[in-house]
């Protein structure tokens, strides 16, 4: 212990006091200052730039995400408006159809009515001819048979009948 | 690469040790300048882990038997009763053993281990009493540029040099280039594996400046201390005590309102063991915590230096029992895993000063919120607080 008291140097002490501070001022000064300083702004530019390509990457998939909505929307959009179509060219199809039988329906009716009114005509037409026939005859006849009594009455019979029976 | 550069300083080491063992010795006349026996090697080596006032590189016995001291003298500053004296070390002629008397100022000085004394008005030569203590003169506040202070200067302009150089580079550039490549992931590894853990990511900026400077500073004098240039700069009491004092201080005024709470009226514990706890807590904050600081290091550096030397003494001291090429091998081979050892220690001595230091700062301006925080996981991050106590 007394050796290593004896061994202190109060000189070498003060000096190396001395010296070491003066190194420690002018280390930091003139080095550790600015190597820490561009060490820290390397280690935020690093981190900055892991960050924007983090952040371009997500902005990307966000891109991405988008188009593929949109695309996805556009198909469903497309798909829709084939539909429609499809609907509509069956409604069309399906309405023409139907104005057509009705249309049709409609000319058979109107047919169907004129047939009827025209075989009405025509019987009516047919029995006032007859009927004008039947004058005739019955003028032709009574002409011919009002000569013979019995005849006429005969005729007179036979035609009510055959008039009956008719 | 610098395993070899080791082993070629080992190897120049032994040649030192070889040609210039004991060559502080007062007398140059032929076989008192060498080393042979097991004191002798003890005396060189507690002579080579003191700082020197001169810087020897090493010493020979030419043909003529004179011993021959190969190195430079270095400027000696000292404050005497006189006033401020400065000369060259030369003037001592290499002596160590107070023999050589210098005069300036009208004081008289004696070099005595490694250490410089101012002679009492009217003595002409030390005495020493039966402990071989110098009775007539006194140290003197010896501010020389010594040895240590020569390696201190010379890693302090060198980290200036390395450090302001790739503070430099990253003016033009992102990523330093050349030898900034290697300093950067150093500077890095202090600043994230040790002052941001143990101070906390927001306050750790103010004093990474300090611990770095520490580190480096231990680290490569530690280094320099394995080259045979022979600098012992890290295993010098007062080197290691200024490094821990300004950890001290550093600390002590940078402690906030909780720390000092915590170190003189502490909460949570009976009032009456209060006081008690406040002198445990001084006794610790201002004696023992930069006592193990100052005290770790020295005695790591200098045990360091110790050993290499005293296995490469083996090749003298065990030369009669393994004959000298027996000795020489044993010798080599130990002394060159050891220094591999050293290597290492070099760093673990810097990596746990600085830790250390940061780990006192940590607790100095902690947050006691009382509640911890928790990280993402909801796992608790431990505190400055709780890896005192894991340590401990």
């Amino acid at each position: 212990m007394e050796t290593l008291l004896n061994d202190f140097s109060p000189g070498l002490f003060i000096v190396q006091t001395i010296l070491l501070l003066g190194l420690i001022f002018l280390l930091v000064k003139f080095a550790w200052k600015p190597i820490l300083t561009s060490l820290n702004e390397r280690e935020e530019g690093i981190q900055g730039a892991l960050e924007a390509a983090e952040k371009a990457r997500k902005e990307m998939q966000n891109l991405q995400a988008d188009n593929d909505k949109l695309l996805k929307e556009a198909r469903a959009e497309r798909e829709a408006m084939l539909k429609e179509a499809r609907e509509i060219k069956e409604k069309m199809i399906a309405d023409s159809k139907e104005q057509a039988k009705v249309e049709g329906d409609k000319m058979l009716k109107q047919a169907q009515a004129a047939i009827e009114s025209e075989k009405k005509a025509a019987v009516a037409d047919i029995k006032n001819q007859v009927a004008e026939l039947s004058v005739e005859i019955a003028e032709k006849v009574l002409k011919e048979q009002l000569a013979d009594k019995d005849k006429q009455l005969k005729l007179v019979e036979n035609m009510l009948g055959d008039i009956k029976l008719n | 690469m610098k395993e070899v550069s080791r082993s070629v300083g080992n190897l120049l080491l032994l040649f030192t040790l070889c040609f210039s063992l004991q060559s502080f010795a007062s007398s140059d006349s032929e076989g008192e300048g060498t080393v042979s026996s097991a004191d002798e090697v003890n005396e060189y080596i507690l002579h080579h882990i003191k700082d020197s006032h001169d810087f020897h590189l090493f010493s020979y016995t030419n043909g003529s038997g004179e011993r021959k001291h190969v190195g430079f003298p270095l400027p000696v500053i000292l404050w005497s009763s006189n006033g401020l004296v400065t000369f060259m070390s030369s003037e001592f002629h290499h002596d160590d053993s107070g023999k050589v008397v210098v005069e300036k100022n009208g004081s008289k000085f004696v070099k005595l281990h490694s250490k410089i004394y101012e002679l009492e008005a009217g003595a002409t030569e030390v005495e020493f009493d039966e402990e071989h203590h110098a009775v007539n003169a006194a140290r003197v506040l010896d501010f020389s540029i010594t040895k240590s202070v020569l390696g201190i200067l010379l890693v302090g302009l060198l980290m200036l040099w390395a450090f302001s150089s790739l503070a430099k580079q990253y003016k033009t550039k992102k990523v330093p280039t050349g030898f900034g490549r290697v300093l950067e992931p150093l500077v890095i590894y202090v600043r994230d594996e040790i002052a941001k853990p143990n101070i906390g990511e927001k306050k750790y900026r103010k004093f990474t400046g300090y611990l770095l400077t520490v580190f480096f500073f231990i680290w490569i004098l530690n280094l320099l201390g394995l080259t045979p240039l022979g600098f012992n700069v890290t295993g010098q009491l007062a080197v290691t005590a200024a490094l821990a004092v300004f950890t001290l201080f550093i600390y002590t005024f940078s402690g906030n309102k909780d720390y000092w709470m915590h170190m003189l009226w502490m909460p949570g514990v009976p009032v009456l063991i209060r006081p008690v706890l406040a002198v445990i807590e001084l006794a610790g904050a201002f004696l023992i915590k930069p006592f193990s600081l100052l005290v770790r290091l020295f005695a790591n550096i200098s045990a360091g230096h110790i050993v290499v030397m005293s296995l490469i003494a083996i090749m003298f001291t065990l030369k009669e029992t393994l004959t000298v090429g027996g000795a020489t091998v044993l010798s080599l081979v130990l002394s060159f895993f050891i220094t591999l050892i050293e290597v290492l220690v070099a760093f673990l001595q810097a990596y746990i000063f600085t830790m250390l230091s940061a780990l006192f700062i940590g607790m100095a301006v902690a947050e006691h919120d009382h509640d911890h925080e928790h990280d993402a996981h909801g796992h608790e991050i431990p505190d400055a607080e709780d890896v005192r106590g894991d340590f401990i």
